[in-house]
């Protein structure tokens, strides 16, 4: 099977769906020619041609804005926002029309579209290049929102999107571009050509929404993460040497409440990852969930651990960064009396 | 100081308030439309073109050729009811008196629909009255499968492209022949079978996703074209730039209409920045073509219209048009103009009514009288009349709606995500 870092598999699945559907078109600002400036379209534009994957004006309103024209006659556009962080033009487009079109048309008119962008931080990228901005789009009912952590996925949580019928905002967390990253930037980088879930089948195949990935079983806790931060948990269970159900969500909206419960009620423990600030971020919906759902099962307050309530800081990013010191914390905060 | 606010010499002579300090010469500026309630209002400084109509270039011609059309105005109907000018069209009698029919049709439908909203019927409701002309000369230059993106007050173009009246009574009174089953608020029509795209609450939206929908036409090799509306007040929008970029950009097959009816709820054009310089003339610095058409002479619509669809279905692409009008009444149902501008100024508007101007023509060619305008004008009422006593039969927000309100859970996505479902039986749960 062909080992690819996350870069090429999402490359892969763009590939595969431009030469299976002659409806799918891949464009942004540099995705055409240059091929991105994360080289995830590089060579689409010259296998599959002009027409296929351009590039378009600086202009994220109007990128968002044409894919919906595109989509609802029929053809099923995949659009690049440079960065989460500059999606924010477009979000009038994403959330007053292509996540309403069907409802306020009664299904007369459809957005089958996808939005890839990357997110996260990790990479000293500063306030303007590692946001992390999902809990503005899980609020946005007729929207999807899903976020892979590793190639396997990105592949085919890719082609599930773009063969989706409804809007789909497809997140990619840059600091997993070309390897895992577990939250310790003295380690050496690793590269996903070394990595199990760096194998990634050719041709098609799909991953479901509304489906979480277990990353790591066990009855002490369960932790609850997605993109980046499910590499960070992994690597803290195994260091502290206990048995976690380590869940990847996948797919925020639609979520995996089932696996989430299930893990809970077997666990009574919870801890909520993100690299999103707190407050009103998409942890609060899972802890919610979480206390709604499994109550009487819980042996300790659910905890969260996220980025602090700041803007991103370029020299302070380890200390805003959700490392492992403080996922470390937080386990044994919620093990207290276990 | 005791001078009139409004003196430009009060504002030039004023002393600068130290003399060691430089005069501010950039005083803000708001600019106020030229009549206020209580003014009489006087429209003469607006010249009504009659001899200087621009030229009528080759729809393929380059984009460079329309400059002046943009400071023009394309007129066709003179006020004695002639039919003249390079624009003159070809369009039949049979189609003129159809295209009478239709606008009569649109505002008979208008004044029932406000008069039932003042009635309690509907919540709310949206008149195009004075602006007929646009939407229906529009309409009769397309093709009905080229699809049009709306705004609210286009309503015309479902009129003449042969909407079920009472389907979009029963839209307005949100009850169970609503073919949106109550999930938008009255005007907002979708009516794809008739090219008509969702109407969208958020203005602007519609430019860049109908240069969007045009771009696929391209793409899939078709010569579908796509026409977009705006008011001249939704210009501001940052999607009008990307409309025009986009479509610039990608040479989109597409029209895009600024319908200037010189007010965007209680604000003038003038607060859109149109004081200085016409809205067709903003196509020209990005390399469109461009046209201006006064928007009360449906012939003059329908010429320019034509224009466009050929040069967008030509390879030509867009062509940006300014429908030059006046909105003869109120916002909405729930705004009342008294309150910011003169009283009478619709009815001295220089240029007339739609209607009237199309009636007159009509007559001036011996096609029509005024015994047979009143006689139509009666049938028109009594079938309005008429289609809404069937429509408000299925139900209106008034009474009842006729709509079982779990359909308020369908059709946020294709299929039910899991915590939809589960919100759906807590609604049975708490409210069944």
């Amino acid at each position: 099977m062909p080992q690819m870092t996350m870069i090429e598999a999402i490359r892969d699945a763009l590939d595969v769906k431009m030469s299976q559907d002659p409806d799918v078109l891949v464009f942004g600002e540099d995705v055409g020619y240059f091929g991105g400036v994360f080289r995830c379209t590089a060579g689409l534009q010259e296998k599959h041609g002009l027409h296929r994957c351009f590039d378009t004006p600086i202009s994220e309103g109007g990128i968002v804005g044409i894919a919906i024209g595109m989509a609802s006659n029929g053809l099923r556009p995949v659009a690049e926002i440079q960065f989460a962080d500059y999606i924010y033009p477009a979000y009038d487009q994403i959330a007053s029309e292509a996540a309403r079109l069907r409802y306020r048309s009664n299904g007369d008119f459809t957005a089958p579209l996808t939005i890839r962008t990357p997110v996260g931080g990790g990479i000293y990228g500063g306030t303007t290049h590692s946001q992390s901005p999902e809990a503005l789009f899980t609020h946005i009912s007729g929207l999807k929102t899903v976020i892979p952590s590793n190639p396997y996925d990105a592949k085919g949580l890719l082609i599930t999107a773009i063969e989706d019928n409804d809007p789909v905002l497809f997140l990619e967390p840059k600091r997993l571009y070309n390897g895992p990253f577990d939250g310790d930037p003295h380690k050496p980088a690793l590269n996903w050509k070394k990595h199990e879930l760096g194998e990634v089948p050719a041709g098609h195949y799909t991953v479901p929404f509304e489906k979480a990935r277990m990353i790591a079983e066990g009855d002490d806790v369960t932790i609850l993460a997605y993109g980046t931060m499910v590499w960070v948990a992994d690597a803290v269970v195994k260091e502290m040497g206990i048995k976690a159900d380590v869940i990847d969500l996948r797919s925020l909206l639609p979520l995996d409440l089932d696996t989430i419960v299930e893990s809970v009620k077997k666990t009574g423990r919870c801890v909520i990852l993100h690299e999103a600030t707190r407050t009103s971020g998409f942890g609060a919906e899972l802890s919610s969930l979480v206390q709604e759902h499994c109550f009487y099962h819980l042996e300790a307050p659910i905890q969260r651990v996220t980025g602090w309530d700041t803007p991103y800081p370029h020299a302070q990013e380890w200390a805003y960064f959700p490392g492992p010191k403080r996922v470390k914390r937080a386990v044994k905060a919620v093990l207290k009396g276990a | 100081m005791g001078q009139t606010p409004n003196s430009t010499e009060n504002i030039d002579k004023t002393p600068a308030s130290a003399a060691s300090k430089k005069p501010n010469q950039s005083k803000l500026f708001v600019p106020e439309p030229p009549f206020r309630p209580g003014d009489t209002p006087d429209y003469s400084h607006i010249s009504v073109p009659s001899n200087h109509t621009p030229v009528r270039p080759d729809p393929l011609c380059d984009a460079h050729d329309t400059v002046e059309h943009a400071l023009k105005l394309i007129r066709v109907l003179r006020f004695n009811g002639e039919n003249a000018g390079p624009w003159k069209t070809d369009l039949s009698l049979e189609k003129k008196l159809e295209a009478l029919e239709i606008m009569m049709r649109t505002r008979a439908m208008d004044e029932r629909m406000f008069t039932m909203q003042r009635q309690g019927k509907m919540s709310f409701y949206m008149k195009s009255t004075g602006e007929e002309a646009v939407s229906v000369g529009h309409a009769l230059a397309l093709r009905d499968d080229d699809m049009t993106f709306p705004t609210y007050r286009q309503q015309g173009i479902l009129i003449a492209r042969g909407a079920s009246m009472k389907e979009m009574m029963c839209q307005v009174l949100s009850n169970s022949g609503d073919p949106l089953d109550g999930k938008s608020i009255p005007v907002l029509y979708s009516f794809k079978k008739h090219g008509f795209f969702s109407i969208s609450g958020n203005l602007g939206t519609q430019l860049i996703q109908g240069v969007g929908w045009a771009m696929a036409e391209a793409y899939k090799n078709t010569d579908g074209i796509a026409s977009v509306f705006t008011g001249e007040g939704a210009t501001a929008e940052g999607d009008f730039h990307y409309a025009l970029n986009f479509a610039s950009t990608y040479r989109a097959p597409c029209i895009i209409n600024v319908v200037n009816n010189q007010w965007a709820i209680s604000s003038f054009q003038g607060i859109a920045a149109g004081r200085g310089e016409t809205f067709a003339a903003r196509g020209t610095g990005y390399g469109l073509a461009t046209l201006r058409v006064d928007g009360n002479d449906i012939l003059a619509v329908y010429a320019a219209t034509q224009w466009a669809a050929e040069r967008a279905r030509g390879g030509g692409g867009a062509t940006v048009i300014e429908h030059y009008t006046y909105r003869a009444e109120g916002h909405s149902t729930s705004d009342d103009p008294s309150k910011y501008r003169a009283e009478n100024e619709g009815d001295v508007w220089p240029f007339g009514d739609p209607i009237q101007r199309l009636k007159t023509h009509l007559i001036y060619m011996g096609a029509w009288d005024d015994e047979r305008h009143a006689a139509l004008a009666e049938t028109l009422k009594k079938e309005v009349r008429e289609t809404f006593k069937e429509a408000e039969a299925m139900g209106s927000v008034a009474n009842s709606t006729q709509l079982p309100d779990s359909t308020m859970f369908e059709q946020v996505y294709e299929t039910e995500p899991s915590h939809l479902r589960e919100q759906r039986q807590m609604f049975n749960e708490e409210l069944g």
